[in-house]
C-alpha cells in the first residue's frame, strides 16, 4: 500500500483497519449494500475482457488472458473490478480519491493474495513521465468529476500509444433520471440518495468530444441495460441510460 | 499442478471435487481442459474402481451426453468399446402392441451408445492424467469440510488439506458431503430391486435395445459390442433374494424366461450385481462454497436410462458456469454463481424425476384397465411421428437449455 498512513508498520493505526475490515466486508459481500454493483459487475467485465482481448489479438479461453498488460483503474472503489482484472492476469495499478476505499481494497486484495498497486490519488496527479499504461479505465466516475475535458485527457495522457482508455458511465436523458435517479435511489434503494446527479451526467456526444480533443478515436459505443425479470444486466444498442465505450489512444 | 501453498500439507485450488464417479470425473475434465484448478478426493484407488467386480453397469450414453463427451476428448476413445444403439422396441408384458424408436426417425445420429461404467472411467481418468491442472487425491476421505468465509477448507484423513473457491459434491445417492452440509432429501424406495449382469448371446442383436415391461418392473436388454447384452431386470424386492442365490442353471432359467429366445443360447458372465432401487432429490442443489452434482443430487428410477445423463448435464452446466465465472475473473463460490447453477438444473432435474417415477409406476404393475390404457398410449405414440419424435429427442438429451458442452461445442 502506498499511502503514508499505511507506509511501513509503524504508522499503521489498529483501529483504521478495523474500521476497514468491516467496510471491506460490506464491500465484497455480493448480497449486501453493494449488491447492485455486484449484479453489475458481470456485464462490465465481460465487455472490457472482450474489448481487450480483441485490441490486444489474446485468446478469449485463457484464464490469464491479460498477463503482461498493465492497467491503471481509475476510481476504484473497493477493487470490485480491479480484482477481477487482476485474476484475468494484468498488472494493475488503482487509484481512489477516497482513503477509506483504498484502505478496504488493498485489505481485501492481500487477503485474496493478489498484488496490486492501490494509491490514494486523483488521476491528475499521475504523471505520464513516471507512469503509462497499456489501458486506463474509468468506470461509473466520470459522472462524478468537476471538469470533464481535464479528467479525460489526464486519462488519456497515461496510455502508451496503440493502447485504449474504458469508459463506462450514465448518459443525461430524461430515462437515465427517471431509472438511475428516481428508479435507483428513491424506488428501489439500490444506492444511496444523491449518490448521482442528473446534470453531471454525460452525454456520449460530449465524451466523444473530449476524447477527440485529446487525440483518441472511439472504437465502439455499447449501451448496458438491466432485465429486471432475470435480474441481471445485459449488453444492449440502447445508450440512453448506461453505457461503455472504449477509445484508441495512436 | 494446483498451486502448492506455503504448507506441503495443503493444497490451493479453485474446484476441490469430493468423490471421483463418473459425475465427478467429467466435470473434474471439462474444467481442467479450461485450465482451471481442480483438485479430487476420491477414497478409492484407480485400480478398485476399475476392477470388474466394482461395478458391473452398463450407462446408455444419450446423444446429448455423447457430445459433452466428445466436447471434453473423451469420446474417441470410448467409442471403441461402445455399441450403438440403433433401434429401441418397447413392449408391455405380451400384448402385441408396442412401441418401436428407430434412429432413422430423427436427425442426430444412434438414440445412444451403451458403454461399460468401466470403460468410461478408465477412459476419463487417461484424460485427467494428461490435464496438468486436475490432482487426483484418491485413496483419501474427506474427514470435514469448513465453508465459511471465502474458501471451502477440505481436511482428509491423511492430514492433509485441500482449500479451494468452490467445493462440488459428487460422491453418490448417499453423499456424506451433502448430509453433513444438512441439505435435506426427498426421497422414497421402490419395492424392487435392479439385478444386473452380461449375457453372451448366440445372435447379433444389430443394435436393438429391448424394454419389457413385466408386472415386477422394467426388464432392459442393452446391446453391448461382441454379442453380448447388458441386463437389466427390475423385480420385485421380496423376490429378487431368492433369484439371486439360485445356482447358474436355474438362474439362466429364470432369465430365459424373460429375455426370450429370439438371440439364440444365452451365457450368463458372472458376477450378477443387484441394487436397492429408490428415487432421491436433493431438497437444495448448492449451499455456501458447495453445489452438489450427479447422484449426490439426484437418483432416479434406471427405467429410462438416464442416471448418468443428467449428472453429465449438471457437470456440463456447473463446468460452463464456473468457466464462465472465472473468465471474468469473479470467484466461481460466490452465492450468485451458485444461484445460476441451481436455477438452470433443478426445474430440469425434477421434470426428468418425474417422468422416471410416472413411468414405472405405470408400467409396474399388472392392473386390468390401467395395461389396457397405457398399451393404447404406447400404440398411439407409435403412430403419431411428432409426440414420437419429440419423446425420443427429450430421452436424448438434445432439447431444452443444454450447456455450450452438451451442443458439442467447447465451453
Amino acid at each position: 500500500m502506498k499511502t503514508a498512513e499505511f507506509n511501513g508498520e509503524n504508522t499503521v493505526d489498529p483501529a483504521e483497519i478495523e474500521r476497514f475490515s468491516a467496510l471491506a466486508d460490506a464491500w465484497w459481500d455480493p448480497e449486501g449494500e453493494f449488491r447492485p454493483l455486484h449484479r453489475f459487475n458481470p456485464v462490465r467485465l465481460s465487455y472490457i475482457r472482450k474489448s481487450l482481448c480483441a485490441h490486444f489479438d489474446r485468446d478469449s479461453r485463457d484464464l490469464r488472458t491479460l498477463e503482461g498488460l498493465k492497467i491503471l483503474d481509475v476510481g476504484c472503489g473497493g477493487g470490485l473490478v480491479t480484482e477481477p482484472i487482476a485474476r484475468m492476469g494484468a498488472t494493475m495499478t488503482a487509484i481512489d480519491a477516497s482513503e477509506k476505499n483504498i484502505g478496504v481494497a488493498s485489505l481485501h486484495a492481500e487477503n485474496e493474495g493478489l498484488e496490486i498497486d492501490y494509491r490514494v490519488a486523483a488521476v491528475e496527479s499521475l504523471s505520464e513521465k513516471k507512469h503509462r499504461f497499456d489501458v486506463v479505465m474509468a468506470l461509473e466516475i466520470i459522472e462524478h468529476v468537476a471538469d470533464i475535458d481535464l479528467f479525460v485527457s489526464s486519462c488519456t495522457k497515461l496510455v502508451k500509444p496503440g493502447g485504449l482508455v474504458i469508459f463506462s458511465t450514465l448518459n443525461r436523458t430524461p430515462k437515465a433520471f427517471a431509472l438511475a435517479i428516481v428508479g435507483a435511489e428513491y424506488v428501489l434503494r439500490w444506492v444511496p440518495r444523491g449518490t448521482h446527479q442528473w446534470n453531471k451526467f454525460v452525454k456520449p456526444s460530449e465524451l466523444a468530444r473530449a476524447l477527440a480533443d485529446s487525440g483518441a478515436k472511439i472504437d465502439e459505443i455499447t449501451g448496458v441495460t438491466y432485465n429486471p425479470l432475470k435480474d441481471e444486466w445485459q449488453i444492449s444498442r440502447d445508450v440512453s441510460v448506461n453505457y461503455m465505450l472504449c477509445a484508441k489512444i495512436s | 499442478m494446483a498451486l502448492a501453498s506455503k504448507n506441503a500439507d495443503e493444497t490451493v485450488a479453485d474446484v476441490l471435487i469430493v468423490g471421483g464417479g463418473m459425475a465427478g470425473l467429467i466435470l473434474a475434465t471439462a474444467l481442467g481442459n479450461a485450465g482451471v484448478d481442480v483438485v479430487v478426493v476420491e477414497p478409492n484407488l484407480p485400480k478398485s474402481l476399475l476392477d470388474t467386480d466394482f461395478d458391473g453397469r452398463t450407462t446408455a450414453i444419450a446423444a446429448g451426453s455423447r457430445l459433452a463427451l466428445n466436447s471434453i476428448g473423451a469420446w474417441a476413445e470410448m467409442q471403441k468399446d461402445a455399441q450403438s444403439i440403433l433401434d429401441i422396441r418397447v413392449t408391455d408384458g405380451h400384448s402385441p402392441l408396442f412401441l418401436h424408436y428407430n434412429h432413422e426417425d430423427v436427425a442426430e445420429g444412434p438414440l445412444g451408445h451403451i458403454v461399460e461404467n468401466r470403460v468410461i472411467r478408465s477412459v476419463l481418468l487417461d484424460c485427467l492424467g494428461n490435464l496438468p491442472s486436475v490432482a487426483l487425491l484418491f485413496g483419501r476421505r474427506v474427514k470435514s469440510l469448513d465453508r465459511d468465509g471465502s474458501f471451502a477448507e477440505a481436511h482428509l484423513d491423511t492430514g492433509e488439506t485441500v482449500k479451494a473457491r468452490l467445493a462440488v459434491a459428487t460422491d453418490g445417492r448417499g453423499s456424506p458431503t451433502r448430509q453433513n452440509a444438512n441439505i435435506g432429501v426427498n426421497q422414497w424406495r421402490y419395492p424392487q430391486t435392479g439385478i444386473v449382469c452380461t449375457v453372451e448371446h448366440e445372435f447379433d442383436h444389430c443394435g436393438v435395445a429391448q424394454e419389457h415391461f413385466l408386472p415386477s418392473g422394467p426388464f432392459a436388454i442393452l446391446p453391448m459390442t461382441e454379442r453380448r447384452s447388458s441386463i437389466v431386470w427390475t423385480e420385485r424386492e421380496d423376490l429378487a433374494p431368492a433369484i439371486l442365490n439360485l445356482p447358474d442353471k436355474e438362474f439362466a432359467e429364470e432369465l430365459s424366461l424373460r429375455f426370450g429366445d429370439y438371440l439364440g443360447e444365452l451365457e450368463i458372465i458372472r458376477p450378477i450385481f443387484s441394487y436397492p432401487l429408490g428415487l432421491l432429490h436433493a431438497d437444495s442443489y448448492i449451499a455456501p462454497r458447495l453445489a452438489l452434482a450427479g447422484d449426490a443430487a439426484h437418483a432416479i428410477h434406471p427405467i429410462a436410462g438416464q442416471g448418468l445423463n443428467i449428472g453429465v448435464r449438471d457437470a456440463a452446466a456447473l463446468a460452463e458456469i464456473i468457466v464462465d465465472a472465472m473468465r471474468l475473473g469473479l470467484d466461481p463460490g460466490s452465492v450468485n454463481i451458485l444461484e445460476n447453477y441451481e436455477r438452470w438444473r433443478r426445474f430440469d432435474n425434477t421434470m426428468m424425476i418425474a417422468a422416471t417415477d410416472g413411468l414405472n409406476r405405470l408400467f409396474s404393475n399388472n392392473v386390468g384397465p390401467i395395461k389396457v390404457a397405457r398399451d393404447v398410449g404406447l400404440a398411439m405414440v407409435n403412430r403419431t411421428p411428432p409426440l414420437k419424435r419429440l419423446f425420443m429427442r427429450h430421452a436424448m438429451g438434445v432439447l431444452g437449455d443444454r450447456p455450450r458442452l452438451m451442443r458439442g461445442e467447447l465451453i
